[in-house]
């Protein structure tokens, strides 16, 4: 069986008619207090853990008026929030949300805007100045450095990376290895992946990058948990 | 490890469990015996069996020993109990050669039983009587698997030792027993020759104990004068005067209370065989005091006591259960006894338990990985962290101890049922998850209710499907019933019915152990059978209570979920169409199993859809159960636990309208069914947590982790979290298997590289080979959790 996804228009009537869920819709379209309902199940979980909620993506800011809801609900209930973003939104927005998070979890994939452009497509421009009005906000930030082989894991962008950081006064950083989870996903939704060769970075590799951020003094994780 | 405790334990594992007739020759030769003794009461002819036992078995003591005892002529000998039920050389044959926890029977054994134990036995076990009491309607459901009966094989038991013994020796009991002799009052209390018959059963019972360790004592000082090496030599001097100060008198060092509860657990698992063997409990309390003034004087050290209690874990791990009869060569069992060591929990003033030694205990599980005792830790609201997290390092090695359980609960469950504030607070749970006042209750499991049974039964209109046979109410053809109310009502009414038949059973079944078979031994140990003259199976105990447990919680939720949904709210299935399907086993209508199994709420997903429903089945079995009287004075209550019966619920089980196929098992505990929870560990929390665990003598819930989930502090702290979180909505117990489905699978294939890997069961752990097929299947099923 194939899917002309060109004749798709998300209605999810093809999931719902297959019973063993072999065809699954992944999403729905909610409103803010269905999803605030959907938080409020978890409470008991954050007052035990000291945790809260994470808004993720995708990328959130792509729904600024959603998300400003949601923050909003998450403040009235006393909610932790955190905010994982790519840091790629209009400052109008960034401005918006920036007092209702109480974490940032900040993408800085690579500091080199040549290769920033060539594997995502835009300049990182607007990401460095993002960051920079949320540290100027006073805002609490942990940095999210994604280790791509080839792509973000040379030694000069690892040092630009610590560097940046610090300089700015934030001292957090979580690596993030690459994963190859992905494939599996875009083989379902009939789409190519370009990367399929790409292996995960060694341990050796990432143990390798935390020393080295270490030593310029920045608290590191592997990992994003 | 130490070498001496290296050397036990690798004996303890390796030696492979064999049936000895001991027990049962001497028992018979008791009791076929002429004299004074065959004309006196029924608790004294006990009382002089167990005597006579104990005087004549062979004693046994091990190279490098120093907590003494055996219950057979050596470890792993298992004896058998014919005057509860007698095994065939049939049951003998199969037992010998099935390859899942087989029972070694020599030709030897073989020829005693056919010459002498099976003649005389035959129609006097008390499971004949038993059987031969029961009505038709009993049978039919028995017969049918709507529910078991536990005490067909083995004896009233479930019961756990307090700290009575750390305070008293046998004398001092004897003494108590004297007291109460003199309190009786025969002008006015038409019992008291009764009773005085049941205490004077008791105090021969005491003797017997004492007599049995003096003659250690003897065995110990006879091989010291052999022995050529002199640090073994002062050794077992050592042991001939322990043993000939406990069971005597009291404790005076923390040796000598380990070696004073083992002759006790021996005492009470020779008597008779009592369910989940016998169980000391609080350890970690009990020993403290004398670990605390042994450090301070000098006398003790950390790992001479750490040494001590690995001596005492072997100890338990050489005692398999008894088999069972009547078995079936495929039929899977365990030889784990269930001892459950509790550590941690509150003081009787409700201030926090946990101590030295709770931690030093939980290093000895880490270190010995058998498969019992088994362990877990209470833990209250005000258990430190550190505790909690030691525990969690030790569920992380993988071999499913310590299991988890929520004193805050237990207590409440406990006041709720009418128990004192300090006795509630001294109890905690045995056996798998059964909350208990221990030292004071007898707290009596009588069998299984197989929840999902009595919706195929309602379906059928009062037939089971499986026998033909017409077994229950005819409630209506299900494809009348208007509405979903309609059905549970019929659901209802049968299940009532069906617990009448059980309940009726067990007040008859109850009567012959207290007329038949008295433990005038374990009613010396547990308050107030000495005060009332009364034994423990006839009403002795403090607290007198009988569960019926039920299975399947989540399995049924989902089918009564599903015909909601799909009949009576979006009416897309006809009940006639589902209830011709679940006959079919869905041959031919693989869709509807598909929709049945993928596009309907499920229970451990936190949807109150689904859970809103397994709130009524617990309402329905609660009001069914809880509160009717039986014959000790106390009454029925409910807990939702499983052992392994969910397999064997499944096996009587058609095909069922949450998509399950015939012949599966139903959920166990009051985990959700395997593989239908889809949204992770917090969801199941959230809907288990529905339950109204208060209400419960105990419910059981299984989490499986990979291991790499608790690799670093964090993963460590997120399961302390979970755990924390469960208990703050009053969960009972919570346990976890942690290992991946890979090296399950794994496992299955390659048994021989895996004969060392323990998973958690049910309320207790056992080896992965031991387990039938369908049970490593289904454990493997259990939704692996990849993600908090």
């Amino acid at each position: 069986m194939s899917i002309n996804r060109k004749l798709c228009n998300l209605c999810g009537k093809c999931a719902l008619a297959c019973p063993s869920d072999a065809l699954v819709l992944v999403g729905r379209a909610a409103r803010a207090d269905e999803m605030l309902k959907e938080i409020e199940k978890d409470v008991t979980f954050y007052d035990e853990s000291g945790g809260g909620v994470t808004f993720s993506g995708g990328e959130p800011l792509m729904q600024p008026d959603f998300l400003e809801a949601l923050l909003e609900g998450c403040k009235e209930r006393n909610i932790r929030i955190a905010l994982d973003t790519c840091g790629y939104a209009p400052c109008e927005t960034v401005d918006r949300i920036k007092d209702k998070v109480d974490l940032f979890l900040y993408d800085i994939k690579t500091m080199d805007d040549g290769t920033h452009r060539k594997y995502t497509g835009v300049s990182n421009k607007l990401i460095i100045q993002n960051f920079k009005r949320l540290v100027e906000n006073g805002s609490i930030i942990s940095v999210r450095f994604p280790v791509i082989p080839g792509v973000t894991d040379n030694a000069e962008n690892v040092t630009r990376t610590g560097e940046f950081a610090l300089s700015h006064g934030v001292k957090q950083v979580c690596l993030l290895p690459y994963h190859r989870a992905g494939i599996e996903k875009y083989r379902s939704l009939d789409k190519t992946y370009r990367l399929e060769h790409l292996q995960s970075p060694s341990d050796e590799k990432m143990q390798m990058i935390k020393e080295k951020l270490i030593t310029l003094g920045l608290d590191v994780r592997i990992g994003g948990g | 490890m130490k070498d001496r405790i290296r050397k036990l334990r690798e004996r303890s594992v390796s030696t492979k469990p064999y049936i000895t007739p001991e027990r049962a020759v001497l028992i018979t030769e008791f009791c076929a015996g002429e004299g004074a003794s065959q004309s006196a009461s029924t608790p004294v002819k006990r009382a002089l069996a167990l005597k006579y036992l104990l005087e004549h078995k062979q004693i046994f003591i091990d190279d490098g020993e120093l907590i003494v005892g055996e219950r057979g002529p050596a470890p792993k000998a298992v004896p058998t109990y014919p005057e509860i039920c007698c095994h065939s050389l049939q049951d003998l044959e199969i037992l010998n050669s099935r390859k899942k926890t087989p029972f070694a029977v020599d030709k030897e054994t073989r020829k005693i039983y056919e010459d002498n134990i099976i003649p005389f036995w035959k129609g006097k076990s008390i499971r004949e009587m038993i059987f031969g009491q029961m009505s038709k309607e009993w049978k039919l459901a028995y017969e049918a698997g709507v529910f078991t009966e536990f005490l067909e094989q083995r004896a009233p038991g479930h019961t756990v030792l307090d700290d009575k013994i750390y305070r008293k020796g046998m004398l001092d009991f004897k003494k108590d027993i004297k007291k109460s002799m003199r309190s009786l009052d025969f002008l006015n209390d038409p019992e008291a020759l009764k009773k005085m018959e049941e205490l004077k059963a008791m105090e021969i019972a005491a003797d017997a104990l004492i007599r049995y360790a003096e003659r250690h004592a003897g065995k110990a000082r006879e091989m010291a004068k052999k022995e050529k090496d002199p640090t073994r030599r002062k050794e077992l001097e050592k042991i001939a005067d322990v043993c000939s100060h406990v069971p005597a008198n009291a404790p005076r060092d923390f040796w000598e209370a380990l070696q004073y509860y083992w002759f006790v657990h021996l005492g009470v698992i020779s008597e008779l065989n009592p369910w989940d063997s016998f169980n000391p409990g609080r350890l970690d309390q009990h020993l403290y005091p004398f670990y605390k003034r042994g450090l301070e004087q000098g006398t003790l050290t950390k790992e001479e006591a750490k040494e001590l209690l690995e001596l005492f874990w072997i100890k338990f791990n050489s005692q398999p259960a008894p088999p069972k009869v009547g078995v079936t060569a495929e039929e899977s069992s365990t030889y784990n006894d269930f001892a459950l060591i509790n550590a941690g929990g509150v003081k009787a003033d409700g201030s926090d338990g946990v101590n030295e030694l709770s931690y030093l205990i939980l290093d000895v599980v880490e270190e010995m990985r058998l498969i019992q005792p088994g362990s877990m830790v209470q833990i209250s609201k005000k258990t430190p962290d550190s505790f909690v997290k030691k525990a969690v390092e030790v569920i992380r090695e993988g071999f499913g101890q310590p299991s988890v359980f929520n004193t805050d609960a237990i207590i409440q469950e406990l006041l709720r049922q009418g128990k004192s504030i300090e006795d509630a607070r001294n109890g905690g749970a045995s056996g798998c998850v059964e909350a208990g006042a221990f030292g004071k209750e007898s707290y009596i499991l009588t069998g299984y209710f197989n929840l999902t049974k009595i919706l195929e039964i309602v379906l059928n209109n009062g037939v089971d499907p499986r026998t033909k046979r017409k077994i229950g109410l005819e409630t209506g053809d299900p494809s009348d019933f208007s509405s979903f109310d309609e059905l549970i009502n019929a659901y209802e009414k049968q299940l009532n019915y069906f617990v009448d038949v059980k309940i009726k059973g067990n007040n008859i079944i109850e009567r012959l152990y207290a007329e038949h078979l008295p433990t005038p031994f374990l009613s010396l140990l547990i308050s107030d059978c000495v005060q009332k003259g009364k034994d423990y199976s006839d009403g002795g105990a403090r607290y007198n209570t009988n569960y019926i447990q039920g299975v399947g919680l989540g399995t049924i939720t989902d089918s009564l979920t599903a015909i909601k949904h799909k009949v009576f709210d979006e009416k897309n299935v006809r009940m006639k169409e589902l209830v011709n399907a679940l006959h079919a086993n869905f041959d031919a209508n693989e869709n509807l199993r598909q929709v049945l199994l993928n596009k309907t709420p499920k229970y451990g997903n936190d949807d109150d859809y689904a859970d809103d429903i397994m709130r009524t089945v617990f309402e329905i079995y609660y009001r069914a159960v809880d509160g009717r009287p039986n014959t000790k004075g106390g009454y029925h209550r409910i807990n939702l636990l499983p052992t392994t019966v969910h397999v064997y619920f499944g096996k009587v089980l058609g095909a069922t309208p949450d998509g399950r196929k015939a012949g599966e098992p139903v959920s166990e505990g009051v985990s959700p069914v395997q593989g239908a929870d889809r949204k992770g560990p917090t969801a199941v929390i959230k809907s288990v947590s529905k339950i109204d665990h208060v209400r419960t003598g105990g419910t059981l819930l299984n989490q499986k982790f990979a291991p790499e989930l608790l690799e670093d502090e964090q993963g460590m702290d997120k399961l302390g979290h979970l755990i924390r979180t469960y208990f703050k909505l009053d969960g009972h117990h919570i346990q976890f298997n942690v290992i991946n489905a890979e090296t399950l699978r794994d496992a299955q294939k390659h048994p021989e590289k895996y004969t060392d890997l323990l998973v958690r069961v049910a309320g207790y752990s056992d080896y992965f080979v031991d387990l039938s097929t369908e049970l490593q299947n289904e454990i493997i099923k259990r939704t692996e959790h990849k993600s908090f």
